[in-house]
């Protein structure tokens, strides 16, 4: 069970991989459920070239192990991996990775909604944009994660 | 007794207040709505601020004791 705050651009399917190899038990999971969220090139109708994510070293790692916690108390976990990105971000690179190990579907899929949810609405980061016409601007909310359109 | 506060900002309330955090000395019994309008005498807080007390989050009106990290900051947009 693993939680990494990352500085660098990072290739999740390989992490993913690398880590299920050296930690996840061989045998015992039936389900696997992956989000990775990718940064756009655009957002509320802006071009946009890149990103500044700020979080707050130390807060951060103690919420998110707060998440993973009450994951952990709702459903039966083999294994959880979350990975964020923080600091200079360019479109098309990973911003966050949340895999989930169980033993069966149900459980996966719900326990990593659960996480990635979580995450959005109490994990302290912040995200700062840089359109292409050279203006920063914070964003200063979330999508809703249940929004139908 | 005299209390010493670790005061910090981050992202947007940052850049609007111009600092990044602050050092208060404080009476016993105060709490985080006060610790703010101590910093910020000035400057309402913003409706959306979130606050946190050791890195935990908590309502303005929970009291610190001394050696506390408070913190500001807006709405999270992680993910």
């Amino acid at each position: 069970m693993a939680i990494k705050i990352c500085p660098d651009a990072f290739d999740p399917w390989q992490v993913i991989q690398s880590y299920q190899c050296a930690s996840v038990q061989a045998g015992k999971f039936g389900a696997t459920s992956v989000f990775i969220g990718t940064m756009r090139d655009f957002n509320e109708g802006d071009q946009v070239k890149g990103m500044f994510l700020e979080h707050y070293p130390g807060m951060t790692e103690k919420q998110l192990e707060k998440i993973a916690s009450k994951a952990k108390a709702q459903w039966p976990l083999l294994d959880y991996l979350l990975v964020h990105r923080v600091g200079a971000i360019l479109p098309n690179e990973p911003i966050v990775l949340v895999a989930v190990w169980t033993a069966h579907r149900g459980d996966a899929f719900d326990a990593s909604r659960y996480i990635m949810e979580a995450l959005k609405s109490t994990a302290p980061f912040w995200k700062k944009e840089l359109l292409h016409s050279d203006q920063e601007r914070w964003v200063t909310k979330n999508t809703d994660g249940y929004a139908v359109d | 007794m005299n209390m010493s506060i670790k005061v910090r900002y981050f992202a947007s309330l940052k850049d609007r207040i111009g600092r990044s955090e602050d050092i208060l000395e404080a009476s016993e019994g105060i709490s985080v709505q006060a610790i703010w309008h101590r910093a910020n005498a000035d400057k309402a807080m913003p409706d959306n601020t979130l606050a946190a007390v050791n890195m935990d989050y908590v309502d303005l009106d929970r009291l610190v004791k001394d050696g506390d990290e408070v913190a500001f900051f807006p709405p999270v947009t992680g993910g």
